[in-house]
């Protein structure tokens, strides 16, 4: 008698195999959905419950819900009558966060693109050495790393201190304090965040394809233009969202280099929930800022990744 | 005409120096398809990279119609290059390819529009001009890096190894493509390439090279019929080598003893060599075989015959121990008298051997 064997059992316990071995892979995933459940998204549940809450005297929040948090965001409220006034303070912290961030943004770009093109056109045995010597700050911490800068940089600084003995100046240079000594801290602080990612992308960049460049007459600065930059678009975006980003909601630097008078919204925010012990008006403040860089990340992210495409 | 004078190129400096061109000159021909040809590693891509600009003669110097370029970087050279691998741009479309480089010499727009259509209808790409580079066959990506490195009208088209990456009959028919965009064009090209096939096919001018050296430059025919020395010999076509003595010489040639005791006369070249030693090569389709013993210069046993569909090629063991192949076409009505194992003679007839230099 003839054995007729049917291959539809095997074909299933494949495909069971398949689909379990996906589930299986999809589990390796739980942790860090865990991690960010718990640690991210609950939090910011916390957070915006909270923005709609009224501030309890000593802290903390306390029942009924009103929208107040987001109205004294712009207005002042006139203790007796109730009535509305604009006062732009801490939309002026914000304007003022923005501008902080796109410059050092904008400064880590061109100062990072250079640097990162010198690691990309090294012998690749050399490159894994200037990838570790990039990231020799994040070896300490920010903290510290700020407080030097200060050291650096105030009125008896080793700064002035030199350029006072070299009989340059003869009088210190105020830099503490000011608008410098805080995007100067931030440049600092974010300068490797814009360096790897550039370096990532150019490393991958196909070096021919400027030879092609030079052959069909483009000068250095049209090869830079026309070939390179485009071609490393995605690590310029990647560098910049992750500077951008963080140097947005800064609270280190600025709290020690701008020394309180150059207010961040990371210090303003930090404010309500310590001494100003409004934490309706920090969790709105809060959740106004991440409002802010969802819409620039959008129109950000949609303009460049059509640049890349049509370029 | 591109003139290339006593060009030397050395890497590297002190003991670590690696001489990549020794003593390079030639004169190609302004409209001339001439190939440099060699295994790699012989210095040929070095000297395109150095026609092109991207290298920089150690000592020479290369001219282009008079002028000396040899100093001048890429960008402002009349010289275009087709990259082994393209290197077309992955931002750009087809057509912005091969806009590129007349963008770059600051074409007014209108001009570079007309000619990037042109050259869109002269590679036969005029549909997938909007398409991204990573949209489009191996084939068509090679006819877009041909048409970006024609448009501006360059003297000289240099091209590195272009069909390499291609299978057999888009390479042939690339081949076709290539002579017919030349001669349209009128444009002078130099081909690189290790495959010695496709440089008899394609130039009218050949230069093998071998370890940084020009061994012998001359038409596809006379580098084929007329190889310089072993090293030619062996790398184009397959090549039979014979020991033998000079007995006398003549003009342009010499009468030679073969192991056999059997004469043969032989093409001399000028110049060659004055020992009574020498190697004689023989293609294998100048001679053929003939079943039985004492009929031709050599005896020998045959040890395979292989059927290769136009043509049959047969081993044979010469007696006293070199192997030689001959090759016979096939016709329609053939039939194969010869058989592994058995005894065969080889005819050679005269002057169709010939006397290597070395």
């Amino acid at each position: 008698m003839a054995v007729i064997l049917d291959p539809a059992p095997a074909l299933q316990a494949a495909s069971l195999r398949e689909r379990l071995a996906v589930r299986v892979k999809r589990l390796l995933t739980l942790p860090a959905l865990l991690v960010i459940g718990i640690f991210g998204i609950l939090p910011l549940l916390i957070i915006v419950v909270y923005s709609f809450l009224t501030a309890a005297p000593y802290g903390g929040v306390t029942l009924p819900f009103s929208t107040d948090a987001y109205v004294s965001f712009l207005f002042q409220q006139d203790i007796f009558d109730g009535t509305l006034t604009f006062v732009p303070d801490y939309l002026l912290i914000f304007l003022r966060s923005f501008i902080y961030a796109v410059a050092t943004t904008f400064i880590c770009l061109l100062l990072g693109f250079p640097t990162a093109y010198f690691m990309a056109t090294r012998p690749p045995s050399q490159r894994s050495l200037w990838v570790l010597l990039i990231t020799i700050p994040f070896w300490s911490n920010l903290l510290v790393r700020t407080i030097a800068i200060m050291l650096i940089i105030r009125d008896q600084g080793l700064l002035n201190g030199l350029l006072i003995k070299l009989g340059l100046l003869h009088r210190p240079i105020v830099m503490l304090y000011t608008d410098f000594a805080v995007v100067l801290g931030l440049l600092y602080s974010f300068l490797p965040f814009m360096v790897l990612p550039l370096f990532s992308s150019l490393e991958k960049l196909d070096f021919r394809l400027v030879e092609a460049g030079y052959d069909l007459y483009a000068t250095r600065w049209q090869v830079l233009r026309r070939i390179v930059i485009p071609l490393a678009k995605p690590g310029i975006v990647a560098g910049s969202l992750l500077v951008f980003i963080p140097a947005l909601g800064a609270y280190v630097t600025p709290l020690i280099l701008g020394g309180g008078i150059h207010m961040m919204i990371g210090d303003l925010i930090a404010q309500q929930f310590g001494s100003s012990r409004d934490w309706p008006l920090g969790a709105a403040q809060a959740l106004i800022l991440m409002a802010g860089v969802i819409v620039a990340l959008f129109f950000y992210v949609r303009n460049t990744a059509g640049k890349v495409q049509h370029g | 005409m591109l003139e290339i004078g006593n060009v030397e190129k050395v890497f590297g400096q002190g003991t670590g120096a690696f001489r990549a061109l020794t003593e390079i000159s030639l004169e190609i021909r302004t409209n001339e398809f001439f190939t440099l040809l060699g295994p790699s590693g012989c210095g040929k891509t070095t000297l395109l990279r150095m026609i092109a600009g991207f290298e920089h003669p150690t000592s020479g110097m290369i001219k282009l119609d008079g002028e000396d370029i040899a100093a001048k970087p890429p960008f402002q050279r009349p010289v275009n290059t087709v990259f082994q691998n393209y290197a077309l741009f992955p931002h750009m479309s087809v057509a912005g390819n091969i806009a590129f480089g007349l963008e770059m010499l600051g074409r007014p727009k209108g001009e570079v529009a007309a000619t990037v259509g042109d050259m869109l209808r002269l590679v036969r790409m005029e549909e997938l001009k909007d398409r991204k580079t990573s949209q489009i066959s191996g084939g068509q990506q090679q006819r877009v890096a041909l048409a970006r490195a024609l448009a501006p009208r360059p003297k000289v088209l240099l091209l590195d190894e272009p069909l390499s990456a291609l299978d057999l009959k888009l390479r042939k028919e690339m081949q076709i493509e290539l002579k017919r965009l030349q001669h349209e064009t009128g444009i002078t090209f130099v081909f690189v390439t290790h495959d010695q096939e496709e440089a008899l096919t394609m130039s009218d001018r050949i230069a093998v090279m071998s370890a940084g050296h020009i061994l012998q430059v001359g038409t596809p025919r006379q580098i084929y019929d007329h190889p310089a020395n072993r090293f030619v010999a062996n790398f184009i076509g397959d090549t039979n080598f014979l020991e033998g003595r000079i007995v006398s010489r003549g003009a342009g040639g010499a009468r030679v003893e073969l192991a056999s005791k059997a004469m043969i006369e032989a093409s001399l070249p000028d110049g060659a060599t004055t020992a009574d030693a020498v190697t004689l090569v023989v293609r294998p389709e100048h001679a053929w075989l003939v079943p039985g013993a004492g009929q031709g210069v050599l005896d020998g046993v045959i040890d395979n015959v292989v059927y290769l569909g136009t043509d049959t090629h047969v081993h044979l063991n010469v007696d006293g121990g070199a192997a030689f192949i001959v090759r016979r076409q096939n016709r329609r009505d053939s039939v194969e008298e010869l058989a592994p194992g058995m005894r065969a003679s080889l005819v050679i007839p005269d002057g169709l051997a010939q006397i290597l230099r070395d």
